[in-house]
Formats: C-alpha cells, structure tokens, sequence
C-alpha cells in the first residue's frame, strides 16, 4: 500500500477491541508511540488512550449554522423589504423586523442546511474522504473484524507488540 | 464495559461475532437475488414505468387531465405529496431522534429507514413539480436573480417556505445517510473479488481506512447531524401543515393542525418501515437482527402516535363545535356525515381503530398481523390527508359552486407509478448498499448479542 511518508512502521493485527484497547494502554505506558488504530467500527474510549484531542467539528457546525442565518436575514431583507417591498396579505413590509415572523422558518431552515451541509463537506476534506480515493487501511481485513495498530519501528516494539496479544505481526 | 442488564433483552440473535456480523450484511450485495426480488422488481418497474407515462401525458397537455375543477383545484397531487413527506419521516425519527435517545434497537434498522426517508421524498417532490403544469419553469422556486424585474419569491408564503423545508431535509437525510454508508461501502469494498465491484465500492468509500480519528470524527458529525436532523424532520411537517393551516379554509385553519401532522408522519412512517422490513428480513434473511423485539418496539410507536393522532381527531370536532362559527362546524359535520363520508369514516378506522389492537402483546408480537396493520394504516394515512383537503374545498360558502371530485386515469397512473418507482428504487438499493449499519451494530454486540449477554450472566442461567 502506497504509503507518502518514508518512516518504517510495525503493525500489529488483534481480533478483539478490548484487546487493542489495553494495548494501546501498554504501549503507550512503555513509551511507544501510537501512530494510528485501523478499526471496522469506533471503539469507545480509543481517542482518549490513544491521547488524541477532541475533535472540534461541532464548534465548526455551529459556526456555519450561524453562517446560513446571517445568510437567510440577508436574502430575506434584501429580497422582500429593501429591493421590492409589496404588501401580501397585509404582512408588514416595511422593515425586516416587523416581518421577521414570517421568515422564521426559512431561517431555521438554512441554518440546518449550512450546518448540515459545510460540516459533512468540513469532515471529508479533513478525513481526505473523495469519491475514488485509495483505501486508507493497509489490511482489508481491517474493515471487517480485524484491528491494526500501527507504531514507528524500533528496538524491542515487536515483542512489546507480541506481549498485548497480536495475533499478526508485519513490520514495513 | 460492556455489560447491559439482563432484564434487557438481546438485540443480536444467536452465536454472532463480528465476522459474522460482516458476512450477514455484504450476503444480499454479493450474492444473486432471489426469485421474490426479481418478481417484486418486475411489477415495481411495470407500475413505474405506467407512472412515468402518466406524468408525460400530464405534461404534454396540462393538468387539465386530471380530475381537478373549479371547486376542487387542489387534490390527488397534494395528498400524495403530503402522503409521501410524512412517510418519510420516520427515518429520520429513527435515525436521529432515537440515536439522541440512545435507543439502541435502532441500529438495525436505521439504514433501511433512512433509504426509505430518502425515496419517498423523492416521491413527495415530484407532485409540486409536476403540478405547477410547466415543470420547465420549475427553478423559479428558488430565489436567484433574474432580469424579470427583478422579480423575487415570496418569503411570506407557506408554500415557499416548504421548498426550503423539503429541499433542506432531502439534501440533509441524503448526506446523514451517505455519511453513515462510507464505512459499510469500505467494508464491501475489501470484500469485494469481482474487480468490476470492487471498483464501484472503492468509489463509493471515499478512501475510508477506519482511522482513530475519522471514527472519533465520525461519531461526532453522526450526533451534530442528528441533533440538526431532529428539529429539522419536526419542521418539515409543520411546514407543510402551514400549507393549509395559514389559509381561511373552513376545516383547514387549524392551530393543531402542525402537531397533528407530525405525529401522523411519524404514525404512517413507522408504518411503511414495518412493510419494508418484514420483507427485507424474509426476503435476505436478517431475522437475527430485526428481531421480534424490533418489530414490537415500532407496533407500540404505531399504538402511540395512531392515538395521538386520533385525539386530534377529536379535538378538531371539538374546537368546530366550540368555536361556534357555523362554517366550520358545517366542515366537520360534511366530514364526518357529507357525500365524503366514506372517506372519513375509513380514516377513523384505519387510523385510530386499527392501532389500538397493539395493546396486545400478541398481536404486536405476530408478524402477519403486523403486516397487515402496516398497510392498514398507510391506507388510513392517504384518506387522512384526501379527507382534510378534499372535503375542506368542495363544499365552501357559496352552495351554487359545490362539487365533488372523481379521479381521472391519469391521477390513478401517476399515484401508483410513484409506488413503483418507491418500490424500483428501494429494492435497487437493498441489493446494492449494506442494509444494516454493520459498523454502528458491531458496537453493541458484546453488549446486546445473545451468547454473549448469556456469557456475562453471573448465574449461566436463561
């Protein structure tokens, strides 16, 4: 699997998440760097062992659902009150602020659009997810009930490997 | 960590483990259909394909052939639009709301809820679109500048802001749905030995490799996206019930009218699940993991929202006969006694009679029968929404001008050709995307798998 970066790395494959889970625990203990988990599905708890940060993608949600609020007041106001201003059905036209009330729901709406929309967009991007990209776990069996950790090279990582129960060793 | 009280009981049938979770779910997209697909498929395409013949016709001359006059201008097209909305939102309810609620049974069946959420508003779509007669004008929905004036939409009206409502939800539950597939595609991806496959999942699969930190990501953008999709699937239906509400209407300027909706979406949504799931578990063999308790946990949201939908009912007569404005109570005394009374009558049936038998735990336990409760009441939902706009407009102020409406051919053709096209599309992707959320399910199988909850029980015992 091609891989960009030239450091060699030891993988170790485990069939069991709490396994991986203690594993990670132990490795780290002994001062071994997790590099990346490969796993078929989120094991509770692995971000916080692994020590990784928080991610910060529902501050950027909300950002963006500001964003498409912003955006419906200004269409809004534009299109209704300042550019032409009718009288429908007696709704005050005059300002925005009187006839905000009728635009409630198409600001709720393009708040969960922008929010929704720009957050998944936010996530590919970051996750380098596109239609087509290669696949990111070296093992295919990581997909399916195999878990991989993946450490840089080194004396003595393979036995500590061999120690939290790997049952698959490759060093590449 | 994993252990879930006893009392509970197992969400995951038999002596499952993660291999084998992989296995049951990537069956029906590597193996050959079986001959009920095929049939099933067949007179789905057929009753599509009368459809799409209908909905040229109805182009090509104007909706003028359907039924519609002068009195009745608002009819089969709106029912089914409303129709197809609300059975979309059970879905989303699954998905979103219950993964707030940490409902776990959702897990095995908010993927094929979600398809369906997904199809049917496809379906709903397609009913404003055809009815505005010059469907090429369509895009004048939207608010984009123009030489015409320049001539905007209008912000104020109900029907606009369901454009945005409808529009907003589908694009929503479509990436919520897309979202949470990218790692079952990567999962059939590295399964896959036909390259033609193979290729066509690694396109699908974005690349996803299951990293530490796309899952702590994942996990996170699925709870941001089910707390938008919450309030959002909520609007949806009150937006379209604005549709009406807004309005003078005798029988329609209701101020209950957006709760009613909603739960009456959520009523003939769970319905339509339950069709489509005790097919799909027959039919691929899932009956491990849609289990009985699945189906008996969605019959007691039927009985629930069936009721509440049946207080509405009744308080509308009420609030008519209260309100002492005699046009009103003319509307629902037409309703209930008028020429229309079948219609009324076959909706109080199917809608508030017929879920009241879930109160048994046999019957809400027996698949037949809820089988035929799910299509009971998805009939008594269609006459729920005929009998609010129908009986609402053919009798107004003015006797002279009172009418009735009959469908015509046409009418008939386009709501069944959106059956099919439901049903061509759904069967399509059970044989093509993971019907389960294997990923998500995986989760919660050391906790909620049978064998491995009798493992965990201190007396070995059950």
């Amino acid at each position: 699997m091609a891989h960009t970066e030239h450091t060699p790395v030891v993988r170790a494959l485990y069939l069991d998440d709490d396994v991986v889970l203690g594993a990670v625990k132990s490795l780290r203990d002994k001062g071994i760097k997790v590099k990346e988990v490969y796993s078929p599905f989120p094991i509770h708890g692995l971000d916080k062992v692994m020590g990784l940060k928080e991610t910060r993608i529902a501050m950027a949600a909300f950002m963006y659902g500001l964003f498409g609020l912003t955006v419906a007041i200004l269409i809004t106001s534009y299109m209704m009150n300042m550019d032409w201003p009718q009288n429908i059905g007696g709704k005050p036209s005059m300002t925005w602020g009187m006839n905000m009330p009728a635009f409630v729901p198409i600001m709720f709406e393009l708040t969960v659009f922008f929010a929704a929309h720009l957050m998944v967009w936010t996530f590919m991007v970051i996750n380098k997810l596109y239609p087509g990209a290669a696949p990111q776990n070296p093992d295919p069996r990581t997909t399916d009930h195999h878990f991989m950790i993946e450490v840089a090279a080194g004396e003595g990582v393979v036995d500590a490997l061999k120690e939290t129960g790997a049952i698959e060793i490759v060093e590449a | 960590m994993h252990y879930e009280s006893n009392v509970r009981e197992p969400l995951i049938l038999g002596n499952k483990s993660y291999k084998d979770i992989t296995i049951d779910v990537a069956r029906p997209v590597e193996t050959a259909a079986p001959k009920a697909w095929w049939i099933v498929f067949s007179i789905s395409l057929v009753m599509f394909l009368w459809g799409v013949g209908c909905i040229m016709y109805t182009i090509g001359t104007g909706i003028g052939v359907w039924g519609l006059n002068k009195t009745v201008g608002w009819a089969w097209d709106i029912t089914n639009f409303v129709w197809w909305v609300g059975i979309g939102h059970a879905g989303t309810l699954i998905s979103a709301v219950l993964l707030l609620f940490r409902q776990k049974w959702r897990m095995a069946i908010n993927r094929s809820a979600e398809a369906m959420t997904i199809f049917s508003v496809i379906q709903a779509g397609l009913f404003p679109l055809i009815h505005m007669g010059r469907i090429w004008l369509g895009y004048w929905v939207f608010p984009f500048p123009n030489q015409y004036g320049s001539l905007w939409v209008n912000f104020n009206s109900p029907l606009l802001w369901d454009v945005f409502a409808i529009s907003t939800y589908l694009t929503v539950s479509t990436v919520f749905w897309y979202t949470g597939l990218i790692p079952d595609f990567a999962m059939i991806r590295d399964r896959a030995i036909n390259p033609v496959q193979k290729h066509i999942y690694r396109i699908l699969s974005f690349g996803w490799g299951g990293k530490a930190k796309a899952w702590q990501r994942f996990e996170e953008v699925s709870l941001v996206l089910a707390g938008l999709a919450t309030p959002l699937v909520l609007s949806v239906h009150t937006i379209v019930s604005m549709d009406f509400a807004t309005s003078v209407i005798p029988g329609w300027h209701t101020t209950i009218f957006p709760p009613y909706f909603v739960a009456g979406a959520i009523f003939s949504g769970f319905a339509m699940v339950q069709t489509l799931l005790l097919i799909v578990r027959r039919i691929f063999k899932m009956e491990d993991y849609i289990t009985i308790q699945h189906i008996e946990m969605m019959n007691i949201v039927i009985m629930v929202t069936g009721s509440i939908v049946g207080v509405a009912y009744i308080t509308e007569l009420f609030i008519a006969w209260y309100s002492g404005v005699e046009y009103e109570q003319y509307a629902f005394l037409n309703r209930a006694t008028g020429p229309y009374w079948w219609a009324y009558w076959s909706m109080m049936t199917c809608n508030v009679f017929s879920p009241q038998f879930m109160w048994f735990k046999k019957l809400r336990t027996n698949l037949i029968f809820t089988f035929l409760i799910s299509i009971v009441v998805n009939i008594g939902m269609w006459f729920e929404r005929f009998v609010i706009i129908v009986t609402s407009l053919h009798r107004d102020y003015l006797p002279s001008s009172w009418g009735m409406f009959s469908p015509t051919f046409v009418d008939i053709g386009i709501f069944i050709g959106t059956i099919g096209f439901f049903f061509v599309l759904f069967l399509l992707y059970a044989r093509t995307f993971p019907v389960i959320a294997q990923a998500e399910l995986k989760t919660i199988l050391k906790s909620s798998g049978e064998s491995q909850k009798k493992h965990h029980d201190p007396h070995g015992a059950h």
